[in-house]
């Protein structure tokens, strides 16, 4: 997500779902769609059936997408950031890029500072010892107006696409081979395919799942693959795109709420200990211009903050209080989970050169981390540290029952345990009404099936009890920070079980006081307490309230708009706009400006996302102004100079993706042996973290999921258990014949956190792929099993072997090439 | 589409004949194993709707949930991994009763109307005329009906017959999320399956062709293959038909059976007329267990 907004201006998957239909390439890498996504695989099945659409596979394991794909090609696991930088030089090349769309849509035009620099696998700027960069050397040419200097012909060396061109040079298919194993002449099968897609006729998506984020260089694979699609011209067409598929069904959502440790809803920013009053906040967080013909979305920033602040806290945020501003946490460092288990490890917290206490309680609510974490020991190890602990959950979980992980966790002996754990029994997502967030953002409302369980109680309740019972606590007996809590606004009919329906309508935003017609000033658009249209109608004087700007327009006053299902489909290309509603106001395909060229026709009329009719944009919810003539506004409008971006100095880890071997590297890196691994990868060092050297760990494996089973929920379930019963190790036939391993039999598994002795299923599937001239052999497992739950169906958690490092951007810990070696148990 | 459960042929009898006055329609399942992606919701939904126990499995080292079909899971995804002259295929078949139109285990079967065949084609059983002796495997050529452990009872998939009897398509089509599953005429399965093989031949696979075998008089579930020179690459026969052995009882043997038994009992009463009673004889002891499926 990190990825898609520095490079398009928004985190979320651009097209959606039923839109892949119109692809006539689906080029699938980063993820097993046919697997973990078999219900919306079948609009790319529908592709190749309705237009013949090509479906091209890159995958380290034949996987069961790989099974019906026109085109498969195996790669050595980490190494997808040079295979897809090669096919970006073929498309150079071989003159496949879409030239006008580049040139248009893309800040390919853009002048780059004299002082960024590439050089022996380093870009300029960086600190050896802090282990970071300094990005400011990256920037951008600005004139003296501050507006970006460009070069419209392309032509200048500094130009962001000469950069790019000399950047992705040294990619060649040989070095593709020599790098990802993948033999020549079937990387060239995929470029070709991949890149017959960049022209005005043809339009091709891109599907990826976690098999990109979980790699120390995961926000970069990701930017990889949407310098590839804008170079293409593949970006804001139905049919294109970069699409992220999401592995439950409403993670899009608990994201867009603020579900991560750095965002608030709507993908806000996290307030810093910099920015102590909302001035600051603003300052720092709310762009300015870089070209004239920028939209520049994001400048109403402090109406969607503003708005925010109103939602939580109601009649207590006045302008004279910063709305409230002063009562939210600012971080001074990083609180992603992972720093914060390693805090309670060590048992201190240092941030910015200050020591504080770790946490002493945690409520783990529809989290497993014990199961989802790396390095399964550590996070025993931390839980164990803890004084209380609550798991809010449908069953009892490997994370609630820490305690009594077997011996091999290494977890103290339970009496030792101060840790007092409360087990919450909540209601499943079968069991309470509200909304799911797809892949696409499409937000579905859903009703409850049946009633839950015993005493189980949905979430809203648990939480609201909660809250009330503190703020009771905090009018008796007082404590730290009461404003926090006490100005929580909570004003729901029921506010011991609040609505779901009612906390929609205040996600989606209202107004407080009457607000003009900003055409006509003496009329009024909207009465105190009417809901409000969308979040063009925000207002930055505590005049609207808004909990999720984003979701602006879910619940108007013509209802909620989530609940809708009507199948109607104007268009013919599967939008279907009165189904459901979809971020941001009910858009199908975000930039879909792009998907028209410089006077507003469509690159291909048989597939409009958005065209110009001399009077406004028609077609999909229009992502620009509605009545801008072409040429007004660029098509990326979130970003501050409304341009797709090849080159993006905001990411931790350079402009430009460049491959680097996996934090426990197989081989040396045959680009620059000077720098192996990503430079400013996230690396944990307490005593339960370790890494593996080759020399002593030789294979590459990783881990993924199974159709037949949802993440550690379902080993509970018999039918499922049934049709996938336990735990395996997956290895290659050479490798099973090489250690006298036979199909079904015990092996050992050990990475530098510990082994597993658990069954081999050999099988032809996994290849061994010549890399650097060596021979490296692949494994993987599956997660899905865990110590807890059914006794019949228990297994080892895949985590018990994966390491503590992550994305610099993201922390997204790398669970997808890490080293083991194999024996015969 | 509503079918009707006008019984044509019946097992061991010569029950059965349609009212010869309603247009009725053959139905057909069509599997295309060229874009199944193996997920087992046919399995799982299959299992569901027709109320079977969950059968304890193991993990041996395979994606297939078990190795053959069995009397409380009718429906199982063959996987196979399968190296071949233009590279590698990972093929994942569903394997279930294929509702031949010549269905050898009715042939076989011995027990008046145990084994019946409707007008719609769906071959099924009616566990109240089960005798379980197992006749019916040894003449099915797809080894597909099982008998189960504790009720001794030969069972396999209905094609859904209560569902389809009301125009519904069978649970595991209506679970499919591929695409690769379709219910309807026969007549229309096999246009669909005849514009499926020759895309697949146009798009590199040259033997693609359509399982329906003859030799069983072509069969109510159809099956794409995109290697139509291999079915048993699939774990399908060749050139499937209903062993000579069982034609030689059902066609040729058995009417000789049936004098042998009048004889017999005209015997037996001639004896009893002669000798008179012996007194009373101690049943053989069951066996508590079942005989393995």
């Amino acid at each position: 997500m990190a990825s898609l907004a520095a490079t398009f201006g928004r985190g979320a998957m651009t097209n959606g779902w039923v839109d892949i239909k119109n692809a006539d390439v689906v080029f699938v890498m980063g993820g097993n769609p046919a697997e973990n996504h078999p219900c919306g695989f079948k609009w790319a099945i529908e592709a190749r059936k309705a237009r013949g659409a090509k479906i091209v596979v890159v995958d380290p394991r034949f996987t069961r997408t790989a099974a019906v794909a026109d085109v498969y090609a195996p790669l050595r696991a980490g190494t997808d950031i040079a295979f897809l930088l090669g096919i970006c030089r073929y498309a150079i090349e071989n003159k496949k890029v879409h030239e006008e769309y580049v040139k248009l849509h893309t800040n390919a035009s853009v002048l780059v500072s004299d002082k960024f620099a590439f050089d022996e696998g380093l870009f300029s700027g960086y600190d050896g010892e802090k282990r970071a960069y300094d990005k400011g050397s990256w920037a951008f040419r600005v004139d003296d107006k501050g507006m970006l200097e460009t070069d419209p012909t392309l032509q200048n060396p500094r130009s962001v696409f000469q950069l790019l061109k000399k950047h992705v040079d040294r990619y060649t298919p040989e070095m593709v081979e020599k790098v990802c194993g993948t033999p020549k002449d079937q990387f060239l099968k995929v470029a070709e395919a991949v890149s017959s897609t960049g022209n005005a006729q043809k339009v091709g998506t891109i599907l990826y799942a976690l098999g990109w984020t979980q790699h120390s260089t995961g926000v970069q694979i990701i930017r990889a693959s949407g310098i590839l699609q804008l170079l293409l011209g593949n970006v804001g067409r139905p049919g294109g795109g970069v699409n992220a598929l999401r592995g439950h069904s409403n993670i899009q959502g608990a994201t867009d709420m603020g579900g991560n440790f750095d965002v608030y809803p709507g993908y806000l920013k996290a307030p810093q200990a910099t920015m102590p009053a909302l001035k600051d906040y603003l300052e720092a967080n709310t762009p300015k211009a870089l070209t004239t013909a920028s939209m520049n979305y994001s400048q109403n920033t402090p109406k969607f903050m503003t708005s925010l602040l109103k939602a939580l806290y109601g009649k207590a945020a006045t302008k004279e209080n910063d709305f409230g501003y002063g009562w939210l946490p600012k971080a001074d460092g990083n609180y992603s989970w992972l720093f914060m288990f390693d805090d309670m490890l060590k048992g201190k917290s240092k941030r910015a050169d200050v020591e504080e206490a770790a946490p002493e309680g945690l409520f783990a609510w529809g989290m497993n981390p014990v199961a989802t974490g790396p390095n399964s020991k550590k996070m025993v190890a931390a839980l164990a540290k803890l004084k209380w602990l609550v798991v809010v959950e449908n069953s009892e979980t490997e994370t609630a029952g820490f305690w009594k992980a077997p011996a091999e966790y290494e977890g103290p002996e339970a009496s030792k345990i101060p840790t007092e754990v409360y087990l919450l029994p909540a209601a499943s997502f079968a069991e309470k009404d509200g909304t799911f967030t797809n892949s696409g953002r499409w937000v579905q409302w859903k009703w409850k099936a049946v009633d839950p369980p015993g005493k189980a109680k949905a979430d809203q309740e648990i939480l609201s009890r909660i809250l009330l019972a503190v703020k009771d606590l905090y009018k008796k007996e007082g404590g730290a920070f009461p404003e926090q809590v006490l100005n929580v606004a909570w004003s729901y009919t029921n506010p011991v079980s609040p609505d779901l329906g009612e906390v929609l309508k205040e996600i989606s935003g209202k107004a407080l006081a009457e607000l003009p017609d900003p055409k006509d000033k003496t009329k009024i658009l909207k009465n105190p307490g009417q809901q409000l249209d969308g979040f063009g109608q925000l207002q930055d004087d505590g005049t609207t309230s808004c909990g999720n700007w984003i979701y602006g327009g879910a619940f108007t006053e013509a209802g909620n708009l989530t609940q809708r299902r009507l199948a109607t489909d104007p268009m013919g290309l599967g939008a279907f706009h009165q189904w459901g509603f979809s971020w941001p106001a009910n858009r199908r395909v975000l930039y879909n400006r792009a998907s028209a060229d410089a006077d507003g026709k469509p690159w291909d009329p048989t597939r409009s996302g958005i065209s110009w009719n001399g009077e406004k944009w028609v077609g999909d919810v229009p992502d620009i102004k509605p009545d801008s003539p072409p040429g007004t506004f660029g098509a990326f409008i979130m970003n501050p100079e409304g341009l797709g971006r090849l080159y993006a100095p905001s990411l931790a880890d350079g402009p430009f993706p460049e491959h680097y071997e996996a934090t426990e590297a197989a081989t040396d890196n045959v680009l620059h042996p000077k720098v192996t691994s990503s430079p400013v990868v996230r690396v944990w060092k307490s005593d339960k973290d370790a890494l593996g050297k080759k020399e002593d760990f030789p294979i590459v494996c990783s881990t993924y999921r199974l159709t037949e089973h949802f993440h550690f929920w379902t080993q509970h379930n018999p039918r499922l258990n049934q049709v996938q019963p336990g735990f395996f190790f997956e290895i290659p036939e050479g490798l099973a014949k090489e250690k006298g391993i036979a199909n079904g039999q015990q092996i050992k598994v050990s990475s530098a956190r510990g082994s597993i002795t658990a069954l081999a299923m050999v099988t032809k599937r996994f290849r061994p792929l010549k890399a650097n001239g060596k021979e490296i052999w692949q494994i993987g497992l599956p997660i899905h099993w865990g110590y807890a739950g059914n006794p019949d169906h228990t297994g080892p958690l895949a985590n018990f072997l994966t390491p503590t490092t992550g994305d610099p951007n993201t922390l997204t810990p790398e669970f997808k090439t890490f080293l083991v070696k194999v024996e015969k148990a | 589409m509503t079918a009707n459960l006008e019984i044509v042929r019946s097992s061991a009898s010569t029950w059965g004949g349609a009212s010869g006055l309603r247009s009725l329609p053959v139905v057909s399942k069509y599997i295309d194993t060229s874009i199944c992606i193996g997920c087992k919701s046919c399995e799982v939904s299959c299992a569901e709707w027709n109320d079977l126990p969950p059968v304890k499995t193991v993990q041996t080292g395979t994606y297939q949930t078990m190795p053959e079909t069995h009397a409380a899971f009718w429906n199982l995804i063959k996987f196979r991994e399968q190296e071949h002259e233009g590279g590698f295929a990972w093929l994942f078949r569903k394997d279930q009763c294929m509702h031949c139109s010549d269905p050898g285990c009715l042939t076989a079967c011995p027990a008046p109307g145990a084994i019946v065949q409707y007008a719609n084609g769906i071959v099924d059983v009616n566990a109240d005329q089960c005798i379980g002796c197992g006749y019916c495997a040894t003449g099915c050529p797809f080894d597909i009906p099982k008998f189960h452990e504790k009720t001794a009872k030969m069972q396999k998939c209905t094609l859904c017959v209560d569902r389809s009897r009301l125009g519904l398509e069978p649970a595991c089509v209506k679970s499919c999320p591929s695409g690769c599953l379709h219910y309807g005429t026969k007549e229309d399965m096999l246009l669909l399956a005849a514009q499926r093989v020759a895309h697949l031949k146009k798009t590199g696979f040259a033997e693609a062709a359509l399982y329906d075998p003859p030799g069983v008089g072509g069969t109510t579930v159809v099956t794409v293959l995109a290697f139509g020179n291999h079915p048993e690459w699939y774990g399908l026969p060749k050139d499937p038909s209903i062993p000579w052995t069982v034609k030689l009882w059902k066609n040729v043997l058995r009417p000789f059976g049936f004098i042998a038994i009048v004889g017999a009992i005209i015997g037996a009463f001639g004896h009893h007329l002669y000798h008179g009673n012996k007194g009373h004889i101690d049943p053989a002891p069951l066996d508590d267990e079942p005989p393995q499926a």
